[in-house]
C-alpha cells in the first residue's frame, strides 16, 4: 500500500532514491517524517541522526542536517547535539537492534532524563542490514538466519517491549505504536510523528513513535504476504497503541 | 580424506567446533555474521551453546564469565565490534583467561564499509584497550590455514592463560575454496584447568581470577609476570611462511589476504626473471621479527604491502632496522591490491 | 591453459553466485585447485552480483585477479565493466536474453546464449543461469558435465533435489545451444 509521491516528493527529502526493497515500510516511514517536518515548517531548523541499519542512509534521504551515529547511539550523539544547541530539533530514525538491544542503555536513559528529542522507531523484528538475524522483537518460534529452529524462549528470551518498558518513564512525553499497513493507520502514524515532534518543540519531553515494518526480503516473504504478516503476528504481540500523550491537542 | 569447498566464515566455525570449543557469544556483524549463523546451526547439535548477544560490549564479558570456567570459548566480530570488546578484552587478558577472538577486519575508521580491510593491525596487536597487555594473534591467508590457526588459538590461549585473535578479513571470511577438516577434538583430552577455574568451591577453598590489584607494587608484581609470559611467547611462538626466498634478492612481505596475493606477484615476477620472495608473518604477535631479520641480511630491500595505510611496516622497519631500505604499498578503505599494481609499485622501485 | 580467472556477474537474482561455486566446486571434484569469491554486502539487494573463481592445476596464490580470462555477463552493465577487462583472447559470454548491444572489441571471441528463451523451454525461467553455466562448460572445458552435475548435487540437497534433472536439463540444453551453433 504505497504512498506514491509522484516526483513532487516533501520538501524535506532530498529526492534521492531510497535504496530500500520493494514492499518495506522504511520508505513510507521516511515520507512520513518529512511531511511532518514540512508542515511543521522546521526543515531549517533540524538535525537527525541516523542509525547503523538499513536506514543508515537515511541522513542521505532527509534534506536536513545529520549524521550517523555508532550502532544503538543515536540517542547518546543526539543528546549531545540537542544539549548544545537546544533551540534546535533533533530526531533519531532507529531500527529495533539498534534501538533495542545495543542501544537499549542510550534509548531507558535519554527517554528517562526527558531528552527533548524526537525518536522514530522502526520494528521489523528482525536485523535487516546484516542479513535477517534474531532481533530482540524477534517473535516466539520466527525463524531467522540466527535461530535456525525458530526463536525459544529458553535460550533467546522473549520479544522485548521497548514501549511498554518507556511507558513507566516520566521524561516520556509522547509514546505510540502504530502501523502504517491502511491508508487509516498511515493518516494516524503522521498524527503520531506529529505530535512526538511537538513534544519536543514545546518543551515537554522525550517523544517515540514505534512503526511495526515490513521485511519481506529477510521474512523471506512477497511484500503482500508480509503486510499480512505483520497484521496477524506482529500487531498480536505489539499491539498498536496510544501510550502516553502529555502534548494534548 | 575428502576435500569440502567451504565458506571461509564457516569454516572458521566448524574448526573451533572440532577444537572443542561448544560455547559462543556473538552479536551479528558483516562480513563474519555467517559464523555465528553456523553457531546457530551447529552448536545445538553438539550438545553446545549459542546466543546472540545484545551487543559487542556483553558479548565480551560473557566470554570472560564462561572463561573463568574454564571451559573453551570464542567470539567472533568484525571492526566495529572488536573496538567494543576493547576493554572486556584488557581485563580477560590481566585475568589470564584462555578464550579466542575471531576479528573479520573491515574498512574503517568509524562505520567505514564492509569491504576486505588489514587496518585493524596496530589494534590487534599492541594491546587495543589499556593497560600493558597482548594478544596472541595469528594471520590465516587460505582456509585450510584459518582452520589450522582456528584449533591452533584455543591451543596457545589455553597453553598461556591469554585470550588469542585470528585476524582475518572480509576476504577469507567471504570467498570459498577447498578444505579438509580435522577430526573432532575429543573433548575429554582438553587442557585442564581446575588448578585455577572458578568452578565453586566444593571441597577446597575458594579462589579469585582478576585483573585487580589496588596496590601498585602488586599490581606491578602482576605485571612483571604477564610480561615474562610474554618474553616466552615471543620466543617461542613466532610463525611465518617463506616462499621463494631461497635466493632472493628483493623481499615482499604482507600477511594474510596480502601475503597470498604477493605470491602470484612474486610467481610473475619471477617469469620476468626477478628474483623475489615472499615473508609472510602468520603470527603478528608475536611478530616473527628474528627470521625477518635474517632475511633482510640477503636481499636489496624490502617492500611490504598492506591493505591499509602501512601499519605492519612499522614492525618490519624494526626487525629490518635500518639495514637495508624498507619500501611500502598500501590500499585503504576496503580495496584490494590486485597483483598487476602491486608488480607496478614494484618495479618503480628498481 | 591450466589456469582460469573467471569472473561472473549479473543482477541479485540472476543465480551468479550459484554458477560460480558449481565451477569451482566441479574444479576440485576433478582434483584441480579453486576459489570462489564474491561481490558481498547490501548494494546487492537488487543491484548488481558478481563472483570471480579461479580454476589452477596449482594451489591458487591469488583469489583476486587483474584481467579474467573468460567473463559471463548475465546483463549489460557486467558485460561493459567486466568485458572490458577480459584478457586478449579471452570470451565472453553473453546472455543474449537481455543484452541487446555489442561490445567494441575484436580480439576477444564472443558467445551469445539466449539462456531466457532456452529456460522457458526446459520449462522453468530460473534455471537461465543453469543454461549459462552449460553454454559455458561446452565451450571452456574447464571441468566436465559429470563433475558440475556432482556439484549440483551437493548444492541441491533437501526438497531442493526434486529440481536436480530440471537443473541437468537446463546444463545439457546450454552444451547443445553452443554445439550447435
Ligand atoms: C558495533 C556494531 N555492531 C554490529 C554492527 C552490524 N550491524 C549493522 S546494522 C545491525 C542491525 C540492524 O538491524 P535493525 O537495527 O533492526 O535495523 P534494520 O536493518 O532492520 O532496519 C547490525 C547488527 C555494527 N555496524 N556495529
Ligand atoms: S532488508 Fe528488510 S528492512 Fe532492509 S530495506 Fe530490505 S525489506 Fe527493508
Amino acid at each position: 500500500m504505497e504512498v506514491r509521491v509522484a516526483f513532487s516528493g516533501p520538501k524535506s527529502l532530498s529526492g534521492k532514491e531510497f535504496t530500500y526493497c520493494p514492499g518495506c515500510h522504511h520508505g513510507i516511514i521516511h515520507r512520513l517524517v518529512a511531511e511532518v517536518i514540512d508542515e511543521l515548517g522546521i526543515q531549517e531548523k533540524t538535525i537527525m541522526v541516523a542509525p547503523v541499519g538499513c536506514s543508515v542512509f537515511a541522513y542521505e534521504f532527509f534534506d536536513v542536517d545529520g549524521t550517523v551515529a555508532p550502532h544503538g547511539r543515536a540517542l547518546a550523539v543526539a543528546t549531545g547535539m540537542k544539549r548544545a544547541l537546544p533551540d534546535r530539533v533533533v530526531f533519531t530514525y532507529q531500527g529495533d537492534g539498534d534501538l533495542a538491544a545495543i542501544g537499549t542503555a542510550e534509548t531507558v536513559h535519554a527517554a528517562n532524563r526527558g531528552e527533548k528529542l524526537t525518536t522514530i522507531f522502526v520494528n521489523n523484528a528482525v536485523y535487516g542490514m546484516t542479513g535477517g538475524q534474531m532481533a530482540p522483537t524477534t517473535l516466539l518460534g520466527q525463524k531467522t538466519t540466527t535461530t535456525p529452529y525458530g526463536r525459544r524462549a529458553e535460550n533467546d528470551g522473549y520479544p522485548i517491549h521497548m514501549s511498554e518498558i518507556l511507558s513507566t518513564m516520566r521524561g516520556v512525553a509522547y509514546l505510540e505504536r502504530v502501523t502504517v499497513s491502511t491508508p487509516q493507520d498511515i493518516r494516524n502514524a503522521k498524527k503520531a510523528i506529529k505530535k512526538a515532534f511537538l513534544a519536543q518543540i514545546k518543551n515537554i519531553g522525550f517523544g517515540l513513535v514505534e512503526v511495526l515494518s515490513t521485511c519481506p526480503t529477510n521474512w523471506g516473504m512477497t511484500p503482500v504476504e508480509a503486510q499480512q504478516w505483520l497484521l496477524e503476528n506482529m500487531t498480536k504481540e505489539f499491539p498498536p497503541k496510544l501510550f502516553i500523550d502529555r502534548v494534548g491537542d | 580424506m575428502k576435500k569440502l569447498m567451504m565458506k571461509g566464515n564457516e569454516a572458521i566455525a566448524e574448526a573451533a567446533i572440532r577444537a572443542g570449543c561448544r560455547l559462543y557469544f556473538g552479536y551479528p556483524i558483516t562480513p563474519q555474521s555467517e559464523i555465528a549463523e553456523y553457531m546457530s546451526r551447529r552448536l545445538p547439535e553438539v550438545g553446545g551453546t549459542f546466543l546472540q548477544t545484545e551487543s559487542e560490549v556483553a558479548t565480551v564479558n560473557m566470554v570472560y564469565g564462561a572463561a573463568c570456567t574454564g571451559k573453551r570459548v570464542m567470539t567472533s566480530t568484525s571492526s566495529p565490534g572488536f573496538s567494543l570488546m576493547q576493554e572486556g578484552i584488557s581485563y580477560i587478558a590481566g585475568a589470564e583467561l584462555p578464550c579466542v577472538f575471531v576479528n573479520v577486519v573491515r574498512g574503517g575508521p568509524g562505520l567505514g564499509d564492509i569491504q576486505p580491510a588489514q587496518s585493524d593491525y596496530f589494534q590487534a596487536t599492541k594491546g587495543g584497550g589499556h593497560g600493558d597487555y597482548r594478544l596472541l594473534v595469528l594471520a590465516p591467508s587460505t582456509l585450510q590455514e584459518a582452520i589450522e590457526l582456528t584449533m591452533l588459538a584455543f591451543d596457545l590461549a589455553d597453553k598461556y592463560r591469554n585470550p588469542a585473535l585470528i585476524l582475518a578479513d572480509g576476504m577469507i571470511g567471504q570467498m570459498m575454496e577447498p578444505v579438509e577438516l580435522p577430526p573432532m577434538r575429543d573433548l575429554s583430552t582438553l587442557p585442564d584447568h581446575s588448578s585455577w577455574a572458578l568452578t565453586g568451591a566444593e571441597g577446597r577453598a575458594p579462589r579469585k581470577v582478576t585483573s585487580f590489584n589496588i596496590d601498585p607494587y602488586g599490581l606491578e608484581e602482576m605485571n612483571k609476570r604477564y610480561q615474562e609470559k610474554y618474553r616466552r611467547v615471543e620466543r617461542e611462538e613466532q610463525r611465518w611462511e617463506e616462499y621463494k626466498t631461497e635466493n632472493a634478492e628483493y623481499l615482499l612481505v604482507g600477511y594474510g589476504t596480502m601475503g597470498r596475493i604477493l605470491k602470484s606477484v612474486a610467481d610473475r615476477l619471477e617469469e620476468e626473471g626477478l628474483a623475489v620472495g615472499v615473508f609472510r608473518p602468520i603470527s603478528l604477535w608475536p611478530f616473527p621479527d628474528r627470521r625477518l631479520k635474517e632475511l633482510s641480511e640477503k636481499v636489496r630491500f624490502v617492500f611490504t604491502v598492506e591493505m591499509s595505510s602501512g601499519q605492519m611496516v612499522e614492525d618490519v622497519r624494526l626487525a629490518v632496522d635500518g639495514r637495508i631500505p624498507v619500501h611500502f604499498y598500501g590500499r585503504m578503505g576496503g580495496v584490494v591490491p590486485t597483483p598487476e599494481e602491486v608488480i607496478r609499485a614494484f618495479k618503480k622501485l628498481l | 591453459m591450466a589456469y582460469h580467472g573467471i569472473v561472473i556477474a549479473g543482477f541479485g537474482g540472476q543465480g551468479v553466485m550459484l554458477m560460480g561455486q558449481i565451477i569451482a566446486e566441479a574444479a576440485v571434484i576433478e582434483g584441480k585447485h579453486s576459489t570462489w569469491l564474491p561481490s558481498y554486502g547490501p548494494e546487492m539487494r537488487g543491484g548488481t552480483a558478481n563472483c570471480t573463481v579461479v580454476v589452477d592445476e596449482r594451489p591458487v596464490a591469488s583469489p583476486v585477479i587483474d584481467s579474467p580470462t573468460e567473463v559471463i555477463a548475465m546483463n549489460y552493465p557486467s558485460m561493459v565493466k567486466f568485458g572490458g577487462r577480459l584478457q586478449s583472447g579471452g570470451i565472453l559470454f553473453v546472455n543474449s536474453s537481455v543484452v541487446d548491444r555489442d561490445i567494441e572489441r575484436d580480439d576477444i571471441e564472443i558467445i551469445k546464449v539466449p539462456v531466457n528463451e532456452i529456460a522457458e523451454e526446459v520449462g522453468n525461467p530460473r534455471v537461465s543461469n543453469m543454461v549459462m553455466l552449460g553454454a559455458f562448460v561446452e565451450v571452456t572445458g574447464i571441468v566436465g558435465t559429470e563433475a558440475v552435475k556432482e556439484a549440483l548435487k551437493h548444492k541441491l540437497t533437501g526438497s531442493k533435489s526434486a529440481l536436480l534433472e530440471l537443473n541437468f536439463e537446463a546444463v545439457r540444453r546450454g552444451a547443445e545451444f553452443v554445439r550447435r551453433r
